[in-house]
């Protein structure tokens, strides 16, 4: 049998820390109904569940619930919140243990992507110029090679297009054919559109890794070229 | 943007909102006779971003319009539970890259269960990371559907996907308007 949990010996530090953060977080509101956990495909996974997570919360376990590794499982899918009879922040809670990890022990997967993300502008390293000169390349073959769609048009950076485009750098980088299709209908509805040289993908592993300056920073480098550079009213996420 | 509270001037829509737009508004034809006979069977996976994390259904509410028009509205089997209620596939937030396979499969097969149990043989992931993990999934759990990008099947229904563009698509569709 386990040992029963001393309460008397647990502070409760990690749920001020969060709270301070988030302070409509209701944490302390948990009625245990387990709803959340019902309907959490997460749960059970590493032996842990969203009822679990905040009980260890409120009573203070504050490491075995930063040890566990079940935050990098749980997808911040917010079920769980949306059918909570008290609105606890769920999601946002698993966002900050994540932050608490120190930032070189976070998974390298996603570590890997966000760090490429700052360098370059895309989770797969793909450079600006890369990105340009594959989308034209492949823009080019269309032209040539696909009947109705001679007078294609596909750019990077024009100034003052309505619509700026992100692309997720799968695409780019792996089946640049992919990138045809969504091309071809933007062109028959005669959009007026181009993609971005910076911080041009629609992924973001850096919100993923809970790295809220690198995130940050991603956000305010892709708003300043879109705002001042491009001016363009509309930006579509294309995912 | 709003989490840094970063200002900016442009407006945030997202790509499955205009489809409805231009083909409501007559600017996107599509047609879904090429399905008339085939009755190829689709359902869809809600990203949880546009879905419920997006406070309302329009966007998914979009989604289905979108591929009822191309697909026929009576080849589109829905999940249960879907839209705002969906489960997640487990492949977002990272789950992809975090690198723990086993725990992020597991996950997955509730979403699998439910996809299974729609009988469609092609599932619509208008999302990466929900394309790469229902892939994953498909192939680990031993599911014999196909996952497609909502663009292709808007192209075949325009009749101008091209011999190249059919990567995703499974034989029954592979010469489909060619």
């Amino acid at each position: 049998m386990e040992a029963a949990i001393k309460i008397d010996e647990l502070v409760p530090e990690f749920k001020d820390e969060v709270l301070a953060r988030i302070p409509d977080a209701n944490f302390d509101l948990c009625l245990t109904c387990g709803t959340c956990t019902g309907g959490c495909a997460a749960s059970e996974l590493f032996d842990m569940d969203p009822r679990k997570l905040i009980r260890m919360l409120n009573l203070g376990m504050d490491e075995e619930v930063k040890k566990s590794k079940w935050m990098w499982v749980c997808s911040m899918c917010a079920r769980c919140q949306s059918v909570c009879p008290m609105d606890i922040a769920i999601p946002k809670l698993v966002y900050n243990i994540r932050a608490s990890v120190e930032r070189s022990k976070r998974p390298k997967g996603i570590l890997g992507s966000c760090d490429q993300h700052i360098k370059t502008g895309s989770a797969m390293g793909a450079k600006k110029d890369d990105f340009e000169f594959t989308v034209l390349d492949v823009a080019e073959e269309i032209r040539d090679e696909h009947p109705g769609f001679e007078d294609l048009q596909v750019s990077v950076d024009r100034v003052g297009a309505n619509m700026v485009l992100n692309q997720n750098s799968r695409e780019p980088v792996t089946e640049p054919e992919e990138m045809g299709p969504l091309w071809k209908i933007l062109h028959t509805v005669g959009a007026d559109w181009t993609y971005p040289s910076v911080m041009w993908a629609g992924e973001n592993y850096c919100m993923f890794m809970a790295d809220n300056e690198g995130w940050k920073y991603i956000m305010e480098e892709f708003t300043l070229h879109v705002d001042n550079t491009l001016k363009s009213p509309y930006v579509v996420n294309t995912e | 943007m709003r989490r840094f509270k970063i200002p900016h001037k442009f407006e945030l829509i997202t790509i499955i909102e205009l489809y409805a737009k231009w083909i409501r508004n007559g600017k996107l034809k599509v047609n879904s006779d090429w399905n008339k006979d085939i009755r190829a069977k689709f359902t869809v996976q809600d990203p949880c971003n546009i879905g419920r994390k997006s406070g309302s259904n329009k966007i998914v509410d979009d989604l289905r319009f979108v591929i009822k028009q191309v697909v026929g509205e009576e080849n589109f089997i829905d999940t249960v539970p879907n839209r705002d209620n969906n489960y997640c596939c487990g492949g977002g937030g990272g789950a992809l890259q975090a690198g723990f396979s086993d725990q992020r499969r597991a996950f997955g097969r509730t979403k699998f269960n439910q996809l299974t149990a729609t009988g469609a043989t092609y599932v619509i992931a208008p999302c990466h990371n929900c394309h790469g993990q229902i892939e994953d999934i498909g192939e680990h759990f031993g599911a014999n559907y196909h996952v497609v990008h909502l663009w292709t099947m808007i192209c075949l229904a325009m009749g101008v996907l091209g011999e190249d563009e059919r990567t995703y698509l499974g034989p029954d569709l592979a010469e489909v308007g060619l």
